[in-house]
C-alpha cells in the first residue's frame, strides 16, 4: 500500500484558488453549510419551544417529551434522509425536513426537561408575588431553564451541522461535498480539506453559541448547577456544569 | 412490503448482524477507557478541564469526517470494519470521560466522607462505594453513547462497510422505499432494546433507588 | 449498607457482560470480513457502487461457486477510484470491469491514444497499464457505456442528435452525473477537450442512478449521464445523444482479477459467463433488478440457469 506524504493531504486547503476568486469552492460551501445549519436549527427551535414550554409548564404531556428526546436520538440520520428523498425527491427540501425532524427531539425534551427542573419553590414565589401563568413561565421558569435549553439547542445545532455532512451524499451542497466527491474521486487531499473544515465549524459553532449562552443566561442561575441524587430524578441531560453543553443531552449524530 | 422481508431476509439479517457488532463493541471499548481516565480526571483536578475539552472537541467532529480520515491516521486498509469501530470507540470514550467524571464529582462529599471514617480504604471506597453510586449517571450516558452509536454506523455504508445502512443505499441505488423502512425500523428496534436492557441492568444493579422512588 | 454484598456485586458484573459479550460477537467472526482471503483459495468478489455491476458481480460469483470455488462477496464498494484501491491493497481480487472506461482511468490524464477504438484495441491497449499483480480475462460482447442523455423535449427543441449538437447550447445547460465524472477525462473534462462542450453546472448525484434520471425528468437538469443499458431510456423516451467522436470508446465488460487468483477452474468459470453475456440479455435482467426490484442475488442465479451456466 503506497502511503501518502502528509504534505499531500493539504494540498486542497493550501490552494488558493479554493479561497479566493469567482470560483472558489471553500468559501462557497462553508457559507451554504452555516446557513442551511441555522435555518434549520431556527425552524425546528420555532417548532419545538413553544411545545416544549407548553408541555413542561403544564405536564400534561410529558410521556410525549420524554420519549421524543429518546425516540429522536434513535433514528438513524442516514436512513431518515434517505426515507425524504425517496418520499419527497431530489433538491433541498427532502434535507431539510430530514434535518428539522432530526432536530426537534433534542430542543424538546430539553426545554421540557429545563423547566420540569426550576426549583418549585421559586414557581410558588412567583405565584405568591401575584404573577399570571404567562409571566410565571416568562419571567420565573424560563430564565432559571434556560441552562437546559441551552444545552437541547447546541445538541441540535451540532446534530444538524453533523447530519447536514452526511446529506452531500444525496446531492446537497455544504462541505459535506469535499468529503463526498473527494470520496469519489479518490482525493484525499479534497477530503482531508472537508473533515477539517466541518471539525473546524462545529467547534467553532459550539464555541460561539456557547458564548451566546453565557450572555444570556442570568449569573445566579449560571452558578446553580443541577444536583443529582438530590431527589430531582437524573433527566437525559444528565449532572452538567451549566455553562457547558450537555453531551449527554443527546447528540446521535 | 412483506414481500420484500421474506424474500431478502438473509441480506436482512446478516447488515442487522453486522450492525450489532459494529455499534455495539465501540461501546465496551469507549466505556473501559473510559473508567480509567474518568477516575484519573476526578482524581486529579488540574486534569478535569482539559479532559473535558478534549472529549467535547471530539465529540464534535462529524461522524463522517471521522470515518474518512481514521483509515489514513491508523494505516488501515479502505474497506476495513474497524475503521468504524476505532471511530465510534473514540466517541463513545469521549462522551463517557466526562460522564464519568462527572458522575464520580456527583458522589463526592458526605458519602465518600463517612465511608472514609469507617475506614474504607481508597481501592475499596471507589469499588464499593463511588462507582455503585456514580452508577445511575453512568449508565444514563451509556445509553446515550449505545444509540448514538446505532444511528452513526449506518453513515459508514458509503465507504462499502456491510451495515443496516447497505439497505438505504440500496433503496437510494433503485429508487425503493422497502428497504429503507425496514432498515429505519430495525435500527430503532435495536436502539430500543439496548436501552431498555441497559435500564434493566440499571434496575438491578441500584436497588437502593427503587426504595421510595417517586 | 453502602457496599452492595460480594455476590451481588459479581452477579451483576456477570450480568452485564453476559448482556454485552454475545451482543458484540453476534455479529459473526468480525475478522472474516477482514481478512484478505486468509485461505489463498478464496476469492473475494467486489462490486462498484450501481445494480449493473452489482448484478455481474454476483454473476461471476455464483459461476465460480458452481465450480466449487470458495468465494467471498464485498459489493457496493463505491466509484472505480475507490474499488480499484481495495483491489490494489488485497482487500477484493475480482470485480466486472468495463474495458474503456478501466483503461482511460488507468491512462495518464485519462487520455487514450487516438488509434485506439475498437473492443480488440481497447483491450491491447488495457494490457500494458494494468496495476501490477492483476490480469483482465477475456472480454464479453456485451457493453455497457456512458451516455450523455436528454428528454425527448429537449432533444426535439434544440434538435439535439449527437453530443456535438450540445456546444452551443450548453452553456444554458445544467449536467448530472455521479461526483467523479466531474475530474474525469471519460467525463466532464473530455467533454470539454473533445467536443468543446462546457455546461452552466454540474450536479454531483449518482452515477445513472435514481436520483440523476430524476433530476433529468424533473427538468432540474437537462442532460444526465445515464448507463446504456438501463431500461428506462426506452420506457421513459430518453434521447442517448451519439457519441461520434468516440470519446466513451468501446466498453465490454470484462472481470479484472489479481493474477495469484487465477487458476483454470476460475479462467472456465468466468470465461463461460463472459462468452454467453450479451448487451440485450445483460439490460434485460437488469431490469429485473431496476424496475422490479428484484435483488441481484435471486436475477444472477435465475440468468445463470437460464443460459445453462451452472
Amino acid at each position: 500500500m503506497t502511503v501518502t506524504p502528509m504534505i499531500n493531504y493539504f494540498a486542497f486547503l493550501l490552494d488558493r484558488a479554493n479561497w479566493v476568486g469567482a470560483n472558489a469552492e471553500i468559501p462557497q460551501r462553508l457559507l451554504e453549510h452555516v446557513a442551511y445549519t441555522l435555518v434549520t436549527v431556527a425552524i425546528s427551535a420555532a417548532i419545538a419551544l413553544p411545545v416544549g414550554l407548553l408541555i413542561g409548564h403544564t405536564n400534561r404531556g410529558a410521556l410525549l417529551a420524554i420519549n421524543v428526546g429518546n425516540a429522536g436520538r434513535a433514528l438513524p440520520t442516514f436512513g431518515l434522509l434517505s426515507l425524504m428523498v425517496i418520499l419527497i425527491g431530489t433538491g433541498t427540501l427532502p434535507v431539510l425536513v430530514a434535518l428539522v425532524v432530526l432536530a426537534v427531539p433534542p430542543i424538546l425534551s430539553a426545554t421540557y426537561a429545563g423547566i420540569r427542573s426550576v426549583e418549585p419553590s421559586a414557581v410558588n414565589a412567583a405565584i405568591g408575588m401575584g404573577m399570571r401563568p404567562s409571566q410565571v413561565l416568562f419571567k420565573a421558569e424560563v430564565p432559571m431553564a434556560l441552562p437546559l435549553i441551552f444545552g437541547g439547542l447546541r445538541s441540535a445545532l451540532l446534530q444538524v451541522c453533523a447530519t447536514a455532512t452526511v446529506a452531500a451524499y444525496v446531492g446537497f451542497g455544504g462541505l459535506g461535498r469535499f468529503l463526498i466527491d473527494g470520496l469519489s474521486t479518490n482525493d484525499y487531499a479534497q477530503v482531508f480539506a472537508g473533515a477539517v473544515l466541518v471539525a473546524v465549524l462545529a467547534i467553532a459553532l459550539d464555541f460561539l453559541s456557547a458564548a451566546v449562552q453565557r450572555a444570556v443566561v442570568s449569573p445566579g442561575v449560571r452558578a446553580r448547577s443541577t444536583r443529582v441524587g438530590s431527589g430531582a430524578r437524573p433527566t437525559q441531560s444528565g449532572p452538567t456544569r451549566t455553562d457547558q453543553p450537555a453531551p449527554t443531552a443527546g447528540t446521535s449524530r | 412490503m412483506i414481500d420484500y422481508i421474506t424474500d431478502n431476509r438473509s441480506i436482512i439479517l446478516e447488515a442487522l448482524a453486522q450492525h450489532v457488532w459494529l455499534s455495539l463493541l465501540p461501546v465496551v471499548i469507549g466505556a473501559v477507557l473510559a473508567l480509567p481516565v474518568g477516575y484519573l480526571a476526578v482524581r486529579y483536578p488540574r486534569l478535569y478541564q482539559p479532559v473535558v475539552n478534549l472529549g467535547g472537541l471530539i465529540y464534535s467532529i462529524p461522524s463522517l469526517a471521522l470515518f474518512l480520515t481514521l483509515p489514513a491516521v491508523l494505516g488501515l486498509r479502505v474497506l476495513d470494519p474497524l475503521n468504524v469501530v476505532a471511530a465510534l470507540s473514540l466517541y463513545t470514550f469521549a462522551l463517557l470521560t466526562r460522564t464519568v467524571a462527572d458522575a464520580l464529582l456527583s458522589v463526592q462529599g458526605q458519602t465518600t466522607q463517612a465511608a472514609f471514617a469507617l475506614g474504607y480504604r481508597p481501592v475499596r471506597q471507589l469499588v464499593g462505594v463511588e462507582l455503585p453510586m456514580a452508577l445511575p449517571v453512568m449508565l444514563a450516558g451509556l445509553r446515550v453513547a449505545t444509540v448514538s452509536n446505532i444511528s452513526l454506523v449506518s453513515v459508514s455504508a458509503f465507504v462499502g462497510v456491510p451495515n443496516l445502512g447497505s439497505l438505504f443505499t440500496r433503496g437510494l441505488q433503485l429508487d425503493f422505499i422497502e428497504p429503507i423502512v425496514v432498515g429505519i425500523v430495525l435500527s430503532v428496534l435495536l436502539a430500543a432494546i439496548c436501552d431498555v436492557a441497559i435500564v434493566a441492568a440499571q434496575h438491578r444493579l441500584t436497588p437502593w433507588s427503587r426504595v421510595g422512588a417517586r | 449498607m453502602l457496599t452492595l454484598p460480594t455476590r451481588t456485586r459479581l452477579t451483576a458484573v456477570a450480568a452485564v457482560v453476559a448482556v454485552l459479550l454475545p451482543l458484540s460477537a453476534c455479529g459473526g467472526d468480525p475478522t472474516s470480513t477482514t481478512a484478505s482471503s486468509g485461505d489463498s483459495s478464496t476469492i473475494t468478489v467486489g462490486s462498484a457502487n450501481f445494480p449493473e455491476n452489482e448484478l455481474l458481480a454476483e454473476m461471476y460469483a455464483q459461476a465460480l461457486e458452481a465450480q466449487d470455488v470458495k468465494v467471498t462477496r464485498k459489493f457496493n464498494i463505491g466509484a472505480r477510484e475507490l474499488y480499484l484501491k481495495a483491489l490494489e491493497d488485497g482487500s477484493i481480487d475480482l470485480l466486472p470491469e468495463y474495458n474503456g472506461a478501466l483503461l482511460a482511468a488507468l491512462s495518464p490524464k485519462g487520455e487514450v491514444p487516438q488509434s485506439v477504438s475498437t473492443p480488440d484495441e481497447v483491450y491491447d491497449a488495457l494490457q500494458k497499464v494494468l496495476p501490477k499483480g492483476t490480469q483482465t480475462l477475456p472480454q464479453s460482447a456485451a457493453e455497457d457505456k456512458d451516455t450523455l442523455t436528454v428528454t425527448e423535449e429537449t432533444a426535439s427543441k434544440y434538435d439535439l442528435k449527437t453530443i456535438g449538437d450540445l456546444k452551443p447550447v450548453a452553456g444554458q445547460m445544467s449536467l448530472a452525473a455521479g461526483p467523479e465524472f466531474d475530474k474525469r477525462y471519460q467525463g466532464v473534462v473530455g467533454l470539454e477537450k473533445v467536443y468543446g462542450v462546457k455546461f452552466k453546472e454540474f450536479k454531483a448525484l449518482d452515477a445513472g442512478g435514481p436520483l440523476t434520471k430524476a433530476a433529468l425528468e424533473k427538468g432540474d437538469v437537462q442532460v444526465a449521464n445515464i448507463f446504456s443499458t438501463d431500461s428506462a431510456i426506452e420506457t421513459e423516451n430518453l434521447v442517448v445523444l451519439e457519441d461520434t467522436k468516440n470519446l466513451f470508446l468501446a466498453q465490454n465488460i470484462l472481470p479484472l482479477i489479481t493474477k495469484s487468483k487465477v487458476n483454470s477452474t476460475v479462467e472456465d468459470a468466468l470465461n463461460k459467463v463472459s462468452e454467453a453475456l450479451t448487451t440485450e440479455d445483460l439490460t434485460k435482467y437488469l431490469a429485473k433488478v431496476q424496475v422490479d426490484k428484484q435483488d441481484p442475488a435471486t436475477v444472477a442465479k435465475q440468468y445463470l440457469s437460464d443460459k445453462k451456466l451452472v
